[in-house]
C-alpha cells in the first residue's frame, strides 16, 4: 500500500480534516491511529488483506473497454473500472475487509457501522460474517423503509439493524447514532466508517483501503494502452470513498490526469434540493471533520437530496475538499434527471446496469467524451451495480414520464 | 472576581458544590424560555444556555428532542444571544452558551465571541471542539474575556487531562460516563478517581455532568467535585410544565457537601 503525503500528523489535508469529536473519543482515535499504522506496515497483515481481496472479493476488478459507449458518444476512449463486479456488488467491501481485519487485530469483538442505502451495511455485515464478529448497523428509518431488500440481506448475514428515528432519518442521522453508540461503548467497540469522512484517521484509512482501485487501474492501463495515466478519471462523489480510491494514487503524481468528481445535483444546485457540497456548500464541520458542507446561516446542517441514497450526504470528505480548494480535482454537478439518463444509457449500450450513484459519473461522459476528443482516454470508476436500484429507478422514471405527459 | 469564579466561591462558602443547569434557548417555547430559565436561576449558580444544533452527536434523546423543538420554534444564533441578553437584565449569575462548533464557524469565530460578550455571556462550552482544534478560538476568546470550558472523559489519559485543564479558562467539565447526555440510575464508581486525577493537575474548579438527575446523583458528584451539571432532568421537567422548582430545590439540596 502506498504512503500518501497527506494528511499531516494532525489529520489535516491543508486546512481540512481534523478531529472535531467529544473528548471521550480522542483516546480511542489515537489508539486506532497507532494500531492502523502498525497494521499497515506489518507484512503479515497486508498479505492477509491482499489475499482476502483476491480470493473473497474477487480482485483485481476488470478494466473494461466500453466499445459501444465510446462509439455512441463519439469521443474519447472510455474504460470502466468494474468495481460493480466485486463480491457484494460495489467498492465498499474493500474498506470493510480492511477495517474488520483491523478490529480483530485490536481485539475488538463488537462492530458498529452506519449505512444509507445499505451497501456499506451489507459490506460490513459480510466482513463480520467472514471474520466472526458481532455486527450492529445503524440505518435511518426512512432508508430502512426504502431499502427493505438490503435490510434483509444484512439480517441474513447475521447483523442487527437498528432503525434511527432522529433528525432527517437518513444517513446523516444514522452516522450521528453510530457515533453516539461508539462514545458509549468505546472500550469494546470498533466503528467501521464507510466513507472518507469522520475524524482522523478515518479519511486516511478508508482512502488507503480503497486505493487498491487506482493502483490496479495504473497497472491495467499500462498493459492495455502502454501508459499509466489516462487523460481523465471520472467518479461519483457523496462522502467520496470510491472517488478517492481511484483519485488518490494519481493525485500526487506530476503530471496527473484530470480528476473529475461528479456530485449529485438533485433537482439542480439552484433549487436547494441537492447534495453538491462543493458546488453549493461552504467550509463547515460535521461528524468530526472540517470539509465542504451544506448548512444554513445559523450553522444548521441542510438535509441533502439525491435520487441516489449513496450520494445523499451533506458533506464531502476532507481530502476531496482539499483537492477542490487547490485545483487537484474538479467537481461537477449532475442532476437526478441526467443521472437517470446515464443509468439507461449504460444499460442499453453496454449491458451493464450501474448503481444510481455511478450513473452520475456515466452521465458526465456525455459532455466530457466529445469534448476531450478521439485520441484521449477516460477511465470511469464503475463503483457499484444497479440491481439494488431498479425498483426506485422504475418509480422515479414513471413519475417523470407522467409529469411530462401532464 | 468574574461571575464564574463567583459562582464556585459562593457555593464553596456555603459548603456545597455549584449547581450548573442546562436549558436550550427557545425551549419549551420562545415565550416560556425566560420564565423557565429564571425559575431555574432562583436555585442554580449558573446556566448553560443551549444553542440548538441539527446534529447534536454528544446528546441523548432528551436533549436531542428539546433541541429539535427549539429549532422548530425558530431559535437561531441571534435569538440565543437575545435570550442571554434578556436573562442578564435580571441576573448576575454566570451564563454560558453550550453548542457545537458549526454554528460558531458559520457565524465566524470573532463575530460569535463578540455577540456572546455583548449579550453578557461569560463562557462557552463546546462538546465537539477539543482544545487541539481550538487554536484560533482560544486567543480570540481570551482577548474578549470570554471563558472556554473544555471537557474530560473517563477515557482521558494523563496527557489529555494536562492539555484540557491547561486550556480551560472557566471551569473543567468532567463527563461522568462514556456516553451521551441523559438521566441515569447512578453515577459510575470511577468518577471519584477521575475527579481526583483531574484535581491533581489543576486548581481550576471541576464540575461533573452527564447522568445527574436527582438528590442521590447530585450528592454522589458533590462529594468529590466543585460543580454539578444537570441537563436532561431539567429539560424533562420543563417540557412537562410541572415540578421544575421542586426538582431544582432537590438538586440544590443534593449539592450540599
Amino acid at each position: 500500500m502506498q504512503n500518501f503525503p497527506l494528511p499531516d500528523a494532525r489529520g489535516r489535508f491543508g486546512r481540512f480534516g481534523g478531529r472535531y469529536v467529544p473528548e471521550t473519543l480522542i483516546p480511542a482515535l489515537e489508539e486506532l491511529n497507532t494500531a492502523y499504522l502498525e497494521a499497515k506496515s506489518d507484512p503479515v497483515f497486508m498479505e492477509e488483506f491482499e489475499r482476502t481481496l483476491r480470493e473473497f472479493v474477487g480482485r483485481p476488478s476488470l478494466l473494461y473497454f466500453a466499445k459501444n459507449l465510446t462509439e455512441r458518444l463519439g469521443g474519447a476512449k472510455i474504460y470502466l473500472k468494474r468495481e460493480d463486479l466485486n463480491h457484494t456488488g460495489a467498492h465498499k467491501i474493500n474498506n470493510t475487509i480492511g477495517q474488520v481485519m483491523l478490529a480483530k487485530r485490536m481485539g475488538k469483538k463488537r462492530i458498529i457501522a452506519e449505512t444509507g442505502a445499505g451497501q456499506h451495511g451489507v459490506a460490513t455485515a459480510t466482513a463480520c460474517a467472514l471474520f466472526g464478529l458481532e455486527c450492529i448497523v445503524y440505518q435511518g428509518e426512512e432508508d430502512v423503509r426504502r431499502q427493505a431488500l438490503n435490510v434483509f440481506r444484512m439480517k441474513l448475514l447475521g447483523a442487527e439493524v437498528r432503525p434511527v428515528s432522529s433528525g432527517t432519518r437518513t444517513l446523516k442521522d444514522a452516522t450521528n447514532e453510530a457515533i453516539r453508540d461508539w462514545v458509549t461503548n468505546v472500550r469494546s467497540t470498533f466503528y467501521v466508517l464507510g466513507s472518507v469522512v469522520g475524524p482522523h484517521p478515518y479519511p486516511a484509512m478508508v482512502r488507503d483501503f480503497q486505493s487498491v482501485i487506482g493502483e490496479e487501474t495504473k497497472a491495467q492501463l499500462l498493459e492495455l494502452e502502454g501508459r499509466i495515466n489516462p487523460d481523465a478519471i471520472v467518479a461519483c462523489v457523496g462522502g467520496g470513498s470510491n472517488a478517492i480510491g481511484i483519485f488518490a494514487p494519481y493525485a500526487y503524481l506530476e503530471p496527473r490526469p484530470r480528476l473529475i468528481g461528479v456530485e449529485a445535483a438533485g433537482h439542480g444546485v439552484e433549487s436547494g434540493l441537492h447534495a453538491a457540497s462543493v458546488a453549493g456548500g461552504k467550509v463547515g464541520v460535521l461528524h468530526g471533520s472540517l470539509m465542504y458542507l451544506l448548512y444554513d446561516n445559523n450553522g444548521q446542517i441542510v438535509p441533502a437530496h439525491s435520487v441516489s441514497a449513496g450520494l445523499d450526504y451533506p458533506g464531502i470528505g476532507p481530502e476531496h475538499s482539499y483537492y477542490a480548494a487547490n485545483g487537484v480535482a474538479e467537481y461537477v454537478p449532475i442532476t437526478d434527471r441526467e443521472a437517470l439518463e446515464g443509468f439507461k444509457l449504460l444499460s442499453e449500450c453496454e449491458g451493464i446496469i450501474p448503481a444510481l450513484e455511478t450513473a452520475h459519473a456515466i452521465a458526465h461522459l456525455k459532455t466530457l467524451a466529445p469534448e476531450l476528443g478521439k485520441d484521449k482516454i477516460i477511465v470511469v470508476n464503475l463503483s457499484g451495480r444497479g440491481d439494488k436500484d431498479v425498483q426506485e429507478a422504475m418509480r422515479v422514471m414513471n413519475d417523470m414520464e407522467n409529469a411530462a405527459k401532464a | 472576581m468574574n461571575r464564574i469564579e463567583t459562582a464556585f466561591s459562593n457555593a464553596k462558602s456555603e459548603s456545597r458544590a455549584a449547581f450548573i443547569a442546562y436549558l436550550p434557548a427557545g425551549f419549551p417555547t420562545l415565550e416560556t424560555f425566560q420564565d423557565t430559565a429564571n425559575t431555574i436561576l432562583e436555585y442554580a449558580d449558573a446556566l448553560e444556555i443551549g444553542l440548538p444544533y441539527s446534529d447534536p452527536l454528544g446528546d441523548g434523546p432528551t436533549i436531542q428532542k428539546a433541541g429539535e423543538r427549539a429549532l422548530e420554534n425558530g431559535m437561531t444564533v441571534a435569538g440565543t444571544f437575545a435570550a442571554a441578553r434578556e436573562l442578564r437584565k435580571n441576573s448576575d449569575k454566570a451564563l454560558f452558551i453550550m453548542t457545537y462548533y458549526n454554528p460558531i464557524l458559520a457565524t465566524g469565530e470573532a463575530e460569535f465571541i463578540a455577540g456572546a460578550v455583548a449579550a453578557g455571556v461569560d463562557g462557552l462550552i463546546l462538546p465537539d471542539l477539543p482544545p487541539d482544534e481550538a487554536d484560533t478560538l482560544i486567543p480570540l476568546a481570551e482577548q474578549a474575556g470570554l471563558k472556554l470550558t473544555f471537557l474530560l472523559a473517563p477515557t482521558s489519559t494523563q496527557d489529555r487531562i494536562d492539555l484540557v485543564t491547561a486550556s480551560s479558562t472557566g471551569f473543567v467539565y468532567a463527563v461522568s460516563v462514556t456516553g451521551v447526555t441523559g438521566a441515569r440510575v447512578g453515577i459510575p464508581e470511577e468518577v471519584p478517581l477521575m475527579v481526583g486525577k483531574i484535581k491533581a493537575s489543576t486548581d481550576k474548579p471541576v464540575a461533573v455532568g452527564f447522568g445527574v438527575s436527582n438528590f442521590e446523583t447530585a450528592q454522589a458528584v458533590a462529594r468529590v467535585a466543585d460543580g454539578v451539571v444537570v441537563g436532561s432532568a431539567l429539560v424533562t421537567a420543563a417540557a412537562r410544565g410541572s415540578g421544575l422548582p421542586e426538582l431544582c430545590a432537590e438538586i440544590l439540596a443534593g449539592c450540599k457537601k
